[in-house]
């Protein structure tokens, strides 16, 4: 699913690599959480899967197919097996919950029927049936973040990756949060998150992998969040 | 891609920016007015000069009794008839360059000229002996003139050789000054116009960010992300296009037709018509959708990258 050989990646105007020498593959299915303090490379790791970034070293492999020979036209296509849920939501607030929604399949050319179809199951499944037409303003946060991961989760992609999901939620939103992704992951999705929150991580017994100034310090199945920051 | 959601698009951003788009929208509409303005002025140089030179002669004048005082040249008197049968000799000698030669007596030259002036003082002041006689030579190629001018000039009986075609390129030389000038400012206008567009693109892309950035991440092509900014400077651009034609149609109304009246105060100018005016408004109007465009997806190349 997702494979990394030797992945090195340095910004300009920054003496040190944000990744170093990372090698790690990840299979079809798997939860996979990302951990390390502000600053370890958890983002970059991220925005290379999603080829926002391209390696400087090393070669990445996503869906099999390697990143760094992907011409620019072919990304959107890839993108389109990928969902993405983000910390701050990035709803658009000028449109109804299923409006945003149903964004997702607007601007990759989904048929209208099928649009009308897909909206109302994913947020029944993200537990928000019947809050349609509200306004993202008018939601709690964790409601918000649940329109984000049914907008991330419409299209049925294969692979999603949730940044720091919970961080601007409070610890029992982030169970309900946490139960979704996991539902999701039982679907058949592989799940990357990243995160600071040290219950959830322990509470899952997931597969952890941890970076640290750019390295990989940890690849354990089943693992803990582990260290104190 | 729907239509009715691109549309919707162009409509929200247009509106959203609207004293950008309305800057936007009159810099193309006077870029544009002056590029066609300055079409329509060689087409009616063009007329002019197709009417004209084919009406144009070169005059060679004869002394007249009159002149012995004033021409040096004629200080012999009045031409007589001997020079008169050589000149034109020589004219016909000249056939490869001389297409018609005609003569003009002092007479015909008199109500040419009361014909001219009728009705105003002129016409009195002015009695046939005064004038001269002449040839009227029409070449076959006009900017032959200096071959005549050298063989005439100078020979006894001949007063002075006049190329009217001289005062013409003067009349031209100005009309064409007057298009450099309107294609100087247009360019002008026009890079204001480009600079506005590509601040336009950029405060509407960036305006949007939210949108795009989304519309990124679940996979939205880059055609489709940039399709309606593109779109919406060509829409802008459009509306500036079609002011720009309405400005030159106004134009040749208001000076030509109505207003300034141009076409009875100087009837001898023969102005273009509608069908050349008509005729610039495709070419006006393609550039007016093209540039912004073609501003609008270099601007976007580098401010929505995928």
């Amino acid at each position: 699913m997702i494979r990394f050989d030797n992945v090195s990646k340095s910004y300009p105007r920054q003496s040190h690599p944000a990744l170093r020498d990372i090698s790690l593959e990840i299979e079809k299915g798997e939860f996979i959480f990302l951990v390390g303090s502000s600053g370890s490379g958890k983002s970059t790791f991220m925005r290379l899967i999603l080829r926002e970034e391209r390696a400087s070293h090393g070669t990445v492999h996503v869906l099999g197919k390697d990143l760094a020979r992907m011409s620019n036209w072919k990304v959107p296509q890839m993108r389109r097996q990928l969902g993405t849920v983000f910390q701050d939501f990035r709803l658009l607030p000028n449109k109804t919950v299923a409006e945003n929604v149903a964004f997702a399949q607007e601007v990759i050319g989904k048929p209208k029927g099928e649009i009308r179809k897909a909206v109302p199951q994913v947020l029944d499944l993200v537990g928000l049936g019947g809050k349609e037409d509200r306004m993202p303003g008018e939601l709690s946060g964790g409601e918000q973040q649940r329109v984000a991961i049914a907008r991330a989760f419409v299209n049925r992609p294969m692979l999603l990756i949730a940044d720091e999901p919970t961080g601007n939620l409070d610890p029992q939103t982030s169970v309900g949060i946490m139960k979704l992704l996991d539902r999701i992951n039982r679907t058949g999705t592989t799940v990357i998150m990243a995160t600071h929150d040290q219950q959830i991580v322990d509470q899952m017994r997931k597969r952890v992998i941890e970076l640290e100034k750019g390295r990989l310090v940890r690849d354990q199945s089943r693992g803990v969040y582990g260290y104190q920051h | 891609m729907r239509a009715q959601f691109v549309l919707s698009e162009i409509g929200v951003g247009l509106r959203r920016n609207l004293t950008m788009t309305f800057a936007v929208v009159v810099s193309v509409a006077l870029s544009l007015a002056l590029f066609g303005g300055s079409l329509m002025m060689s087409d009616q140089v063009s007329k002019m000069k197709d009417y004209w030179y084919d009406k144009v002669n070169v005059s060679i004048y004869l002394c007249s009794k009159g002149d012995a005082e004033t021409f040096t040249k004629c200080a012999k008197g009045a031409v007589t008839e001997a020079q008169k049968t050589a000149i034109k000799a020589d004219l016909d000698k000249m056939s490869g360059l001389v297409e018609k030669v005609s003569y003009e007596s002092s007479d015909e030259a008199y109500k040419h000229y009361q014909d001219q002036f009728k009705g105003t003082p002129m016409a009195s002041s002015i009695t046939p002996d005064q004038l001269q006689e002449s040839y009227r030579v029409k070449l076959k190629d006009p900017s032959k003139y200096k071959v005549i001018a050298t063989a005439f000039a100078g020979r006894d009986g001949v007063q002075s050789v006049q190329d009217q075609r001289g005062i013409l390129e003067n009349l031209f030389a100005l009309l064409n000054g007057m298009k450099v000038a309107a294609l100087y400012v247009m360019a002008l206008m026009l890079i204001i116009a480009l600079m506005l567009i590509v601040n336009t693109v950029r405060v509407s892309a960036f305006s949007r960010r939210r949108e795009t950035g989304i519309m990124r991440l679940v996979g939205a092509s880059s055609f489709y992300i940039q399709t309606p900014f593109i779109m919406e400077a060509a829409v802008a651009g459009l509306i500036g296009g079609l002011l720009a034609c309405g400005l030159l149609g106004a134009g040749r109304y208001f000076t030509v037709d109505h207003g300034l009246m141009l076409h009875e105060k100087l009837n001898l100018i023969h102005f273009i018509g509608w069908g050349e005016v008509v005729s610039k408004f495709p070419l006006v109007l393609a550039i007016s959708v093209l540039m912004p465009a073609i501003a609008a997806s270099f601007v976007l190349r580098k401010y929505l990258r995928v």
